[in-house]
């Protein structure tokens, strides 16, 4: 009994370390970029490219290839820029526009979500409304404007609604696919564990599909900033508040080119900014940790 | 055999006199050209504490079995009982959840077993314990190996606290090595816990390796061709001299098996 018990544990052991051996061997290494690798790869192209635009853009000016009235000179748009700056407007201008297109993406991202989900898993609800809302993702959202105006009239609600409008298609359709996505296996593992109904909905498919939503939140980002600007563009009032879609209104009033060229590059960084400070790590954190990115 | 009968008496289930019972069941598909018979009469115990595989070529319906027991599927005829409550099943594939670490894989078992918050993570660091993994309460699942990832799906199906595991080819992606390995532990846990295990897989060796009882499911339609109870004492190997001639001899009725196909 003894003699077997201990040609048990040799065995045990034995496998134990057999275990540990192939563990070590197989075990995945994770590494990091270095920040010198990022900065030559990410930071490099692209800052090459602005500096490339500008040198062109100062070429043409200079050169007196373009005439100054159809394209100003870049040292117009930063004197414009640098007097915004001093006049303390700038932070403003662009704050109404940003708080106004986060607070009206925030919302759109409180209906579409649900809405998605719905559409995602109420088989009558897909049929009746998700063949709209995808078509919805093709209407330019500047159609939305002349209703909203006649609905709200100039104010902040009628900013919203086209907002809304924009963004809500994207948001429920990114989520739609995102759970058309989710593997199937991970649904009958669920099932199996007793995930189903709202807990498989919380613990499984939301989940699983987070990657899918998370694009579809960057499009919608994208498309709340791009009907807001429309909004701004053609229903400007004083009683609005001036954003960058009037500021870049006004410049056109005013027969102010640089002026103009500011509004847009504003309009332009703002929009990038946004999805490089908020989007894009969010999505790259969720890919990153599910091993879904290599780099 | 000893140890069974010692596992169903000390076991809570001592009363129940299995742990699945499959009886007359059939399964059919109806696909686009016409309603294929899949799994025809199949019947079958797993008693308490038994460890049992079911062996059959590709194709012969061991998945839609196990889909069966699991309650993922109805049967179309007949009847499948699990006294013990929902079981636990375990996929080729891991099935772990890439947003989740190793550990919070298994406490989401626990928590929807019921299990309070405060002593999920204890739970979960014992389980991988139980596996040999105790490191890797954090590792996401891409950081694992194919092996360490089937352990954790264990280690998770474990947490289920099922009577009964239900098991579809688990190791059939793995290399030979780390299968063996996996046996190796698989059939410790059977030892040390009172489950009752359903293996399913298509190699001969590793269900007479494993098992107290081998069922060879004929193909189209799936039905019990034959069976065989195993003797051989564990721990045993798969290269050990009563296994092969047991496969041997498996071997040659699942050869006569399938050669009934390619006569018509
Ligand atoms: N959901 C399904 N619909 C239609 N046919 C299916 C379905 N699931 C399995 N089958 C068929 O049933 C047969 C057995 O499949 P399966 O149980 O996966 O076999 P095994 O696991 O033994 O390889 C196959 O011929 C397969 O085509
Ligand atoms: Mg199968």
């Amino acid at each position: 009994m003894a003699s077997t018990d201990t040609a048990a544990t040799v065995k045990k052991d034995d496998l134990a370390g057999l275990e540990a051996g192939l563990d070590a061997l197989d075990a995945v290494e994770i590494r990091r970029t270095p920040v010198r690798e990022v900065l030559l790869k990410k930071v490099l192209p692209p800052t090459i490219a602005v500096a490339l635009v500008l040198a062109v853009w100062q070429i043409l000016v200079s050169a007196k290839i373009t005439e100054e009235t159809k394209l100003p000179a870049p040292s117009a748009v930063w004197d414009g820029l640098v007097d915004m700056w001093l006049q303390g407007t700038l932070l403003e201008v662009v704050w109404t526009s940003v708080s106004r297109g986060l607070a009206g993406f925030l919302l759109a991202l409180a209906i579409g979500t649900p809405l998605g989900l719905l559409v995602a898993r109420v088989k009558f609800v897909r049929a009746a409304i998700g063949p709209i809302l995808s078509g919805l993702q093709s209407l330019p959202s500047v159609a939305w404007v002349p209703p909203a105006v006649l609905w709200f009239g100039l104010n902040d609600a009628m900013m919203f609604t086209v907002i809304l409008l924009g963004a809500v298609p994207s948001i429920a359709n990114g989520l739609v696919s995102g759970v058309d996505q989710v593997p199937p296996l991970f649904l009958r593992a669920g099932r199996t564990m007793g995930a189903t109904g709202l807990k498989g909905t919380w613990h499984v498919v939301l989940p699983a599909a987070l990657p899918g939503y998370l694009a579809g939140l960057k499009q919608g980002w994208a498309f709340s900033w791009r009907s807001l600007m429309a909004a701004e563009i053609i229903a400007s009032s004083p009683d609005l508040g001036l954003g960058l879609g009037q500021l870049l209104e006004n410049g056109r009033n005013n027969i102010d080119l640089p002026g103009v060229f500011l509004a847009i590059l504003l309009i332009l960084v703002v929009g990038i900014a946004i999805d490089l400070l908020i989007f894009s790590p969010l999505e790259r954190w969720v890919l990153r940790s599910r091993g879904l990115l290599v780099k | 055999m000893a140890t069974t009968f010692a596992k169903a008496a000390e076991g809570t289930v001592a009363e129940q006199t299995h742990a699945a019972r499959i009886e007359h069941v059939s399964k059919s598909f109806s696909g686009p050209a016409g309603t294929q018979l899949v799994l025809d009469d199949v019947s079958l115990d797993v008693a308490p504490g038994e460890f049992v595989t079911i062996l059959g070529a590709s194709g012969c319906g061991k998945s839609t079995l196990l889909n069966l027991v699991a309650g993922l599927d109805r049967p179309t005829q007949g009847s499948i009982e699990t006294p013990g409550g929902r079981p636990a099943l375990m996929f080729q594939e891991h099935a772990l959840f890439p947003w989740l670490t190793a550990g919070k894989n298994i406490e989401l078992a626990l928590r929807l077993r019921g299990v309070a918050k405060s002593e999920r993570r204890p739970e979960a660091e014992r389980l991988l314990e139980l596996v040999r993994l105790g490191g890797a309460y954090g590792k996401r699942v891409h950081e694992l190996s194919g092996g360490m990832r089937q352990r954790v799906a264990l280690a998770r199906a474990l947490a289920q606290d099922s009577q009964l595991l239900l098991m579809d080819e688990p190791f059939a992606a793995l290399d030979a090595i780390t299968r063996d390995v996996l046996h190796g532990e698989l059939t410790r846990i059977w030892e040390e816990t009172n489950l009752s295990v359903l293996f399913v897989t298509h190699n001969v060796r590793e269900a007479v390796r494993l098992a107290q009882r081998v069922v060879l499911l004929s193909s189209r339609p799936g039905r019990v061709a034959k069976e065989w109870t195993v003797g051989i004492e564990q721990p045993r190997r798969i290269e050990d001299a009563d296994v092969a001639e047991l496969s041997l001899e498996i071997t040659e009725h699942l050869r006569g098996e399938i050669r009934r196909h390619g006569q018509h």
